[in-house]
């Protein structure tokens, strides 16, 4: 029996519930497009509402693009663990011998690659309506792209410690807020700050070493979170 | 203290009520232990806390002689668990979540197709589970037990929605299973017919 044990790699596991819940994601794929779809509406609305002074544009720019993302990203968040929950899938992951962080890790991943990167790849096309220059578009993805990680890793511990709620959409906000503050004002000051024509350096290393220390704590506390939540 | 599995002493607590206290009881390989009690008698609450989703009160349980708490790995990797929900999700198809199952825990590869011919549920591979019975979806978890390939089956209920077929089946797998020197502890309504080494516990 142990040789088998040892044939279930902690990382075939993570790798494994990602693949699962991307092959789900495929099948239902109104789930990425709704908080995609959020984003992208508030975007393109908000010049609208604003009016077509270039100079306003260009300053409000960074910071809605920004706010926008933030809010996508918590849109997609409350459902992260529900459907396991629902269904039972939850349970039978928490009796694997498996660690229950390394599939945790998993779904955080999945639910980057569904709701984070499209984010990223889409706020190029968005941020032409804030009359953003290609410069300035590069460095937004970057902190994008950074930042979104965040934001997914620690979302999934608020999902984790919900995941029993019903409607446990604004707790979740608010427990994950505060953390995610960090992420939003280096993201979107960044970004002021090089089209001003400032350098970008210092804003870019916060938002990689949030990262990273979130990436070194968040799979743990999620998985603390579903053992207390699953009760 | 020689036994498998064994349990000392356990008291759960639902809420504010109390399931039971101070229960005990061994397993040993070949040994069936059977669950009994009123709806709402706490059967599913004991079975979901031996799986170590729910805190005893006190008492401890002891596999191979150590603390499951101590040892959870060794402990889950060697349980497989035959829940009320049978959760597979229900978008993906039978091959897909079987296919799944296989990173949570060790499978079996060689005989994947006779074990979904045994259960009769061959034909339904490239179905999404939704489109399958209730009584089909019970026959994949299973398939999922069979799989697996570990000493001690949990099993709650195994008998809802299955036809007379398919209960005279779940009896026949879990006789083998104790045949084969494994361990089954099994909630039930319904009489067992199981040749082997049953022990009862009755919860109020």
């Amino acid at each position: 029996m142990t040789d088998n044990d040892e044939s279930l790699g902690i990382f075939a596991g993570t790798l494994g519930v990602a693949r699962r819940d991307l092959l789900l994601a495929w099948k239902r794929p109104g789930d990425i497009l709704n908080p995609l779809f959020f984003f992208a509406m508030v975007a393109t609305l908000f010049p609208l509402a604003v009016g077509p002074s270039p100079e306003q544009l260009e300053f409000s720019g960074p910071a809605v693009l920004w706010v926008a993302a933030l809010l996508a990203m918590l849109l997609s968040l409350n459902s992260l663990f529900l459907s396991d929950f629902e269904d039972g899938s939850l349970d039978q992951m928490l009796v694997s011998p498996l660690p229950l962080s390394a599939l945790a890790l998993g779904k955080t991943l999945a639910h980057w690659l569904t709701s984070g990167l499209p984010l990223v790849l889409v706020s190029p096309v968005v941020a032409i309506t804030f009359r953003m220059p290609f410069s300035v578009t590069g460095i937004l993805m970057l902190t994008l792209l950074l930042g979104t990680i965040s934001l997914s890793l620690l979302g999934s511990i608020g999902a984790a410690l919900t995941v029993g709620l019903h409607r446990g959409t604004a707790l979740l906000s608010l427990l994950i807020l505060p953390l995610a503050m960090p992420v939003l004002i280096f993201g979107a000051r960044t970004v002021s700050l090089v089209a001003a024509g400032d350098g970008v350096a210092g804003g870019l290393y916060f938002l990689g070493a949030y990262a990273v220390l979130v990436l070194s704590f968040a799979p743990f506390a999620t998985a603390a979170a579903l053992r207390i939540s699953n009760e | 203290m020689t036994a498998q599995l064994f349990a000392s002493q356990l008291t759960l607590f639902r809420g504010e009520r109390c399931l039971f206290t101070d229960l005990n009881f061994a397993l040993n390989p070949s040994q069936l232990l059977l669950l009994e009690g009123r709806n709402g008698s706490g059967k599913t609450s004991l079975m979901r806390a031996i799986a170590g989703l729910i805190e005893f009160e006190s008492g401890e349980i002891l596999w191979g002689g150590i603390s499951v708490r101590s040892n959870r790995q060794a402990f889950h990797g060697a349980l497989v668990w035959m829940a009320h929900r049978v959760g597979f999700k229900a978008d993906l198809t039978l091959v897909e979540n079987l296919r799944f199952e296989s990173h949570l825990r060790s499978q079996s590869k060689a005989d994947f197709d006779d074990v979904l011919q045994r259960l009769d549920i061959d034909r339904l591979k490239r179905l999404p589970l939704r489109s399958l019975s209730a009584g089909q979806q019970r026959r994949v978890a299973l398939a999922r037990m069979l799989l697996s390939q570990v000493p001690l089956w949990l099993m709650d209920e195994p008998f809802t929605n299955l036809d007379r077929e398919g209960r005279a089946l779940v009896m026949q797998l879990t006789t083998e299973h104790l045949a084969d020197g494994g361990m089954c502890i099994m909630a039930a309504h319904q009489d067992v017919e199981i040749d082997a080494d049953v022990t009862k516990i009755v919860l109020q």
